[in-house]
């Protein structure tokens, strides 16, 4: 089942690469990316039922942490692709792409998912960290899809910013391969994962702290935690919309995935050094600051997609913050937020990318009176740009406050810049959107066929959660809790 | 009292003053060749000297004490750094004073005195060249000094008869750490000794000098006690060059056979590097003033890189 | 750690990893984009050499792999691919200037000795060759950082980038004796794709601001536009 999952995007690259511009390109990719989520689920009910999954010579692993990840990257790449179909039908239209770059798109498309997916599932640190970086080359050229000056220094940018970054995550691997080495008895099995988990104690806390201090660096880069997150807003911005949601909603994740991964390794290791809370001190840290330096970048926006790809960057920072305070309760957030986060996120983003076809501009100045000339747009919007800034009822709200819970625990004087992040950001969102949804339409502004399936979908599933967390759900986030810190919260 | 050891030494120094020109017009005759000019003599260098210490000096009105003794003391300087510096032998009686940083020391004294005097008389010409050869010297110290502190690091001192003699006895072959420091100890005696590309030794424009601009005012005995004295600073670096880094037929105790083959090897090593500086001298064309920092900043890094890699590798 | 008393194999693997080293600071500010990829070449085959020593002396027949890859991929492949750009943008006379020569030279050299204090805690634990090459490798990648700031032209970015791979690969060599392979070939073919999608990018840039210059491309930012 899970070959399955991993082979079904690789083979839908293939065929895409070849075939993606033809009419029923969009419709493969719809359908290959169900595929997609049609195995994931399977194997998910696979992990619940018996527990997690180790493939033969321990390549791939699978527990509670990361299968609800794979399930949440392939239901959110295939509502992506649902709303890509008609999206990019009409930008065809608009002549900003030849017909022959859509076979770059959709091959591309499926291949980021695939080295998403290998990502997620691998047990080998050494395959993480080439799947990220395969990550970033499949993703580079479709940021600079549309070929304009902007867009290319934007995947420049996207191009050496996360290149470097990941060339630092690749020495922290090197550092943890060395000191796992230094470890009789681990021989060939030194970046495994599970065997690193075990052995957690013999490591060398100096290199393994000095590996960690590599490893943030890089996988922090990828997730966008200041001041690393310049390529962020570039890319998001300058990037088709459908491309902007799954980097917003997926990678973003799957990096900070590894570096609660590697979180896990040493923080075993440095129980009894010098330092032990080093890894909660750095995320807590640069997870604050990313919060703080978002929140207040929000207000000086111009452009609609990097209003949204900075409040991804300070969800990113809140989600960080999370994972280095520990516990419980503030994981279990972490693990809601990364959902709800991903859902809302993309589900905005399509909507943005409605927006602007809509008023054929990116720019907020210049979009205006959604509302009035389709109010699904313009609902869409409002409703997405509360649930992101912690609306109650929507999920965000919910693991908001399980943070906040959690903060107030231990570190009560820390929930102050939190609350006054959360405003400041909520303050920002709102002050930009409401003139784009309410403001009067200017002349001639039509609606445009849209598909709002992906949008609904989304923003329900958030409601669900924020509402009432299902019982398998809230089980499985238990369970990812137990693994990451070592205790439940139900 | 040692007395054969000291007659040795001061062999030694005579044999120093007394090749100086030498060495100098060797340089110039490779170049000539190389050039494809007929070359003047080997001895020419020693018949410019005997003509220039025949003529009378004149010197400017106002010219204060230090013009008339500074060209003494700069002479005076300059040779007794080639009495501790090794030439053919390590074991002499004055090898307990042969420090690298007294070395460094001497020639800073020469070279102070050297820019007061081109500064003395109040020409612009003599002013430009003091202020260029202190800019020069100021980048070119750090590198030299960093290259004696690796070679003294290898041998846990600063003793230059102890130096040689560690590195004698080691393999050298595969020490990053001297590779360095002899690259940027070459590019050193390029720049402190003024040859191209730092500053041209033949130029006649004034504007292109830096030794030349400070004894534009010299004439006579001065001027030759001056040029003496570059000329010997010249072969005290090439000598020091070669033997740190290939000291490999240097002589030991005070047996006159194993001296004259030592002196004959370190003459035939001098010969090669006259070429192999004359040859650099032809390729290679002067470089901006602007420039030599960075060109000295090369030197320097590659003498840290040295250090470095003695420390970091090899400690 | 006396030098003389290691073997000659070890001895062999310092000297050039700090030849290495010195090529990455001539590459730093050298301004010639041709000399930068000759240097980036050089420094490849010393990595690619020492990884076929180690692969000699500990008996360890995936490094000639590993090294035979080193050489393929970034002795010959990404300088001709670099080369080939230069001449097609027929940029042989382009002076890339640093701006601050001097003074980057000495941050690289600071950057050296702060690596080096860093690292010294596992250089003494691991009572080996294996910690003093740490902070050498280190610091090769941390000036190719260097490079990426201060460079302007694509190419000379590039070959930035290519040395942090070099420095890693490096520091994956001669600490651990080399990665597993499935990681090797895996970061191989990642630095292959990346050339080539770098090859596709310098012809999109050079369509669009006509030259290659990078500072030119700056008018992404957070400024009032």
């Amino acid at each position: 089942m899970l070959y399955a999952t991993l082979t079904i995007p690789v083979v839908a690259a293939i065929i895409l690469s070849v075939l993606g511009h033809k009419s029923y390109g969009g419709s493969l990719n719809v359908i290959l990316s169900f595929a997609s989520l049609g195995t994931a689920v399977v194997m998910a009910i696979e992990v619940l039922k018996y527990g997690a999954i180790t493939s033969p010579h321990d390549l791939f692993y699978i527990d509670a942490f990361n299968v609800y990840l794979i399930v949440l990257t392939t239901f959110v790449g295939f509502t992506t692709s649902l709303f890509s179909k008609p999206y990019m039908a009409h930008e065809q239209e608009l002549g900003k792409l030849p017909k022959g770059r859509l076979r770059l798109y959709h091959g591309s498309f499926q291949g980021f998912m695939f080295t998403m997916l290998l990502a997620l599932s691998t047990n080998n640190l050494g395959v993480l960290w080439v799947s990220m970086e395969g990550a970033t080359l499949s993703s580079v050229l479709l940021v600079s899809l549309y070929r304009t000056k902007g867009s290319i220094e934007a995947a420049w940018k996207y191009f050496i910013l996360c290149g470097v970054g990941i060339a630092q995550a690749l020495f922290g691997t090197i550092l943890l391969y060395f000191s796992a080495r230094s470890v009789t008895g681990m021989g060939e099995d030194a970046l495994l994962w599970t065997h690193l988990l075990e052995h957690t104690s013999e490591l060398n806390p100096v290199a393994v702290s000095l590996a960690f201090a590599f490893l943030m660096v890089g996988y922090g880069t990828k997730a966008g935690l200041v001041p690393l997150h310049n390529w962020l807003p570039d890319a998001h911005s300058e990037g088709p919309t459908p491309m902007s949601a799954v980097l917003s909603g997926l990678l973003l994740n799957v990096a900070l995935y590894a570096l609660v991964r590697v979180k896990m390794i040493t923080d075993g290791a440095l129980v009894e050094s010098f330092q032990p809370h080093l890894t909660s001190y750095l995320m807590m840290g640069f997870g604050l600051l990313s919060f703080m330096v978002a929140g207040l970048f929000l207000h000086r926006q111009k452009d609609i997609k990097r209003l949204f790809s900075y409040s991804s960057i300070e969800h990113m920072g809140l989600m960080t913050f999370a994972f280095g305070l520990g516990g419980p309760l503030a994981t279990f957030g972490a693990l809601l937020h990364m959902t709800v986060h991903s859902l809302t996120k993309s589900a905005i983003f399509v909507t943005v990318g409605h927006a602007s076809q809509i008023a054929g501009t990116q720019r907020l100045a210049n979009i205006r009176g959604l509302i009035e000339t389709q109010p699904a747009v313009g609902w869409g919007l409002i409703i997405g740009t509360a649930a992101i800034a912690g609306f109650p009822p929507f999920g965000v709200f919910t693991s908001e406050f399980l943070l906040l819970s959690a903060t107030i625990k231990t570190y009560p004087w820390l929930t102050v810049p939190l609350l006054t992040g959360l405003v400041i950001a909520f303050a920002g969102l709102f002050r930009s959107i409401q003139p784009v949804v309410f403001g009067t339409a200017p002349e001639g502004q039509k609606p445009i066929h849209i598909n709002t399936w992906p949008v609904i979908l989304h923003f329900g599933l958030v409601l669900w959660l924020g509402l009432s967390i299902p019982d398998f759900l809230a089980r499985w986030f238990d369970q990812a809790t137990l693994l990451i810190t070592g205790s439940q919260l139900l | 009292m040692n007395l054969s050891g000291w007659l040795i030494v001061c062999l030694q120094t005579v044999l120093f003053v007394a090749m100086a020109p030498l060495f100098s017009g060797w340089i110039k005759w490779c170049k000539s060749i190389l050039q494809n000019r007929r070359p003047a003599p080997l001895y020419q260098p020693y018949l410019d000297l005997r003509r220039l210490f025949s003529k009378r000096v004149v010197w400017a009105e106002h010219a204060s004490i230090l013009f008339r003794i500074a060209p003494y003391l700069i002479l005076g300087a300059t040779i007794l750094a080639a009495s501790i510096t090794p030439f053919f032998s390590t074991d002499l009686p004055s090898a307990r004073v042969m420090d690298a940083i007294a070395l460094a020391g001497l020639f800073a004294f020469a070279r102070f005195f050297l820019a007061l005097a081109g500064m003395d008389i109040g020409t612009a010409f003599g002013g430009m060249g003091s202020s260029r050869e202190m800019t020069v010297s100021a980048f070119a110290e750090p590198a030299m000094l960093m290259m004696l502190f690796t070679v003294s690091m290898v041998a846990s001192s600063t003793n230059l008869s102890v130096v040689i003699h560690t590195i004698e006895t080691q393999m050298v072959m595969t020490r990053p750490s001297l590779w360095f420091a002899a690259m940027g100890f070459l590019m050193v005696i390029v720049s402190e000794c003024g040859r191209i590309p730092v500053d041209n030794p033949n130029t006649h424009l004034e504007l292109t000098m830096i030794h030349e601009a400070m004894i534009l005012e010299y004439s006579g005995r001065f001027l030759a006690q001056i040029e003496l004295a570059s000329q010997l600073k010249l072969l005290i670096y090439a000598v020091l060059a070669i033997n740190i880094f290939n000291p490999w037929g240097l002589a030991h105790g005070y047996g006159l056979d194993r001296i004259s083959i030592a002196f004959l090897i370190i003459s035939g090593k001098l010969m090669v590097f006259g070429a192999l500086l004359a040859i650099l001298e032809t390729v290679l064309a002067k470089m901006r003033l602007f420039n030599v920092p960075i060109f000295l900043m090369l030197a320097f890094t590659l003498s840290l890189g040295g250090m470095l890699s003695f420390i970091i590798l090899e400690a | 750690m006396f030098f003389a008393h290691l073997p000659v194999h070890e001895q062999i693997t310092l000297a050039f990893a700090a030849m290495a080293l010195m090529l990455s600071f001539g590459m730093l500010i050298h301004p010639r984009v041709v000399t930068v990829v000759k240097m980036f070449a050089l420094q490849g085959l010393f990595v690619s050499i020492v990884t076929a020593l180690a692969a000699t002396i500990d008996n360890a027949p995936h490094l000639y792999f590993s090294a035979l890859l080193t050489l393929i991929l970034k002795v010959i492949l990404i300088p001709y691919m670099l080369f080939r750009m230069i001449k097609k943008f027929d940029m042989y006379f382009v002076q890339d200037d640093v701006l601050h020569p001097v003074l980057t030279i000495l941050g690289a050299g600071a950057l050296v000795i702060f690596c080096y204090d860093r690292t010294l805690p596992i250089a003494v634990s691991a009572a080996s060759l294996t910690g003093h090459l740490i902070a050498i490798c280190m610091s090769i990648v941390l000036i190719g950082m260097i490079m990426l700031i201060s460079r302007k032209t694509a190419i000379s970015q590039v070959a930035g980038f290519m040395t942090i791979e070099n420095g890693l690969f490096f520091a994956a060599v001669s600490i651990t004796d080399g990665m597993p392979m499935i990681v090797e070939f895996g970061v191989a073919f990642d630095v292959l794709v990346a050339s080539v999608i770098f090859g596709v990018f310098f012809l999109h840039i050079k369509e669009s601001i006509e030259s290659l210059n990078i500072g030119s491309m700056a008018d992404l930012s957070e400024k009032d536009s």
